[in-house]
């Protein structure tokens, strides 16, 4: 059963009132048929997702099924041996590395398992990185990464270099600098797999209660069923294919 | 769950009408199944009878009959007893979920896509309980993560089943 997402947290996208998953939107990203070995080994081997726009799916699968890789593809970060991957309608598969780069900078955002951030950097550096790399101004793109501090419950660590946090407040900081260029699609791959359980609760609650706010799309790869059920609807990896469960939509 | 030890645990607090303790079972306990007046008041007749509760005079107020009732000292040893007493585990040796994979795969029958179903119907309910924790107060978050960590244990038992099911249909099959 689709839900709207969470509560309201975060600058809101322009304009924009909450969005909610609507069952019967256009897919944001297809995936058909996707094939991909490393070497000779096969990670995907005909897997094939559609996500819709506004919901939140959980990509869940046993270690090595290739849901890490299935959600690499997606992103355009790898490109499949076969198969094709679409987003909003246009091949990802089939696009240069600049172009898929630069579709991947300015209407994706990423939060990995360990928050990943530049040591050398403040959290409000951090967070601003993807704004300061697609070429937005220093204040401009600071004075944006300040306003999610707040909502994720920074307030006052914005001047602490990365590695000054704790492992809660580094995925925060992540989850804010995912979100801070207001993407289309975030992919989050295992985003709460180095937290305790409360921990990974608060990120989760802040990450579904941000993206509900500003409609934002989730690839959610997790092999937590609690981190799971705060998504719309699950798919199973196994073997490279995708599984829908059964009484879930396709 | 003991309806008559939780409402003696509840009487604990201090002297209470019937009223009272339905609307606190009900509120902390009930979720959806609350209990019946007459239920309470039978329970709290026993509690009298047994001596774990005394019942004080009827009040004459408007409306109908009431009494307040207290907790006897027996009656604090007993919820005392029960509080330190470890629920028995459960270790759902005989589930309903056991019995049918098993039979599954001794009948050849797709045994990976009824764990599916059911691993459908466990997240679907974790889902429920997860917009349960969001909108909940602490008490209801308790509850809600009750069950969360049940089926989270129940749907790990069901991953690890579903990756030896061909080891598992060697073993139960003629």
């Amino acid at each position: 059963m689709d839900r709207p997402h969470g509560g309201p947290a975060g600058p809101a996208r322009a304009g924009g009132a909450p969005v909610t998953a609507d069952p019967g939107a256009a897919k944001i990203i297809e995936a058909r048929e996707l094939s991909l070995s490393f070497g000779s080994t096969p990670a995907l081997r005909g897997a094939s997702l559609g996500v819709r726009r506004g919901e939140i799916v959980a990509v869940m699968g046993p270690s090595g099924s290739g849901k890490s890789t299935l959600l690499h593809c997606l992103a355009g970060i790898l490109v499949p041996d076969q198969g094709e991957v679409s987003y909003d309608g246009q091949r990802l598969d089939t696009l240069s590395d600049d172009r898929r780069s630069a579709l991947r900078r300015d209407r994706f955002g990423f939060v990995f398992q360990s928050g990943q951030l530049v040591p050398e950097l403040t959290a409000e550096e951090n967070v601003a990185l993807p704004l300061l790399l697609s070429g937005t101004r220093r204040g401009a793109a600071m004075t944006a990464a300040r306003k999610w501090f707040p909502a994720l419950g920074l307030d006052g660590l914005e001047s602490r270099r990365a590695g000054e946090l704790s492992g809660g407040q580094a995925q925060r900081v992540a989850l804010a600098r995912g979100l801070v260029a207001d993407p289309e699609v975030l992919f989050a791959d295992e985003p709460t797999g180095s937290l305790d359980s409360v921990s990974g609760e608060l990120v989760m609650d802040l990450l579904t209660a941000a993206v509900g706010e500003h409609g934002t799309t989730v690839v959610l790869v997790t092999h937590d069923a609690r981190v799971a059920a705060y998504a719309d609807r699950e798919v199973v990896v196994r073997d490279g294919k995708v599984s829908t469960l059964t009484g879930a939509k396709p | 769950m003991s309806v008559p030890l939780t409402l003696l645990g509840l009487l604990e607090r201090g002297p209470s009408h019937g009223y009272d303790l339905k609307r606190d079972y009900d509120a902390y306990f009930g979720l959806g199944r609350p209990l019946r007046y007459s239920q309470v008041y039978a329970t709290l007749a026993r509690l009298a009878r047994d001596g774990k509760a005394v019942a004080g005079p009827v009040e004459q107020e408007a409306g109908p009959e009431r009494r307040r009732y207290v907790i006897t000292a027996d009656g604090v040893a007993e919820v005392d007893r029960w509080l330190a007493e470890p629920v028995p585990p459960e270790p759902d040796l005989q589930s309903e979920l056991f019995a049918k994979v098993v039979l599954a795969l001794m009948l050849d029958r797709p045994a990976d896509g009824y764990l599916d179903a059911q691993r459908a119907a466990h997240l679907q309910r974790m889902r429920e309980l997860t917009d349960m924790k969001r909108a909940g107060d602490p008490v209801g978050v308790l509850l809600a993560d009750h069950g969360l960590y049940r089926l989270e244990a129940d749907l790990r038992w069901i991953d690890h089943t579903a990756a030896r099911l061909d080891l598992l249909a060697r073993a139960v099959r003629r």
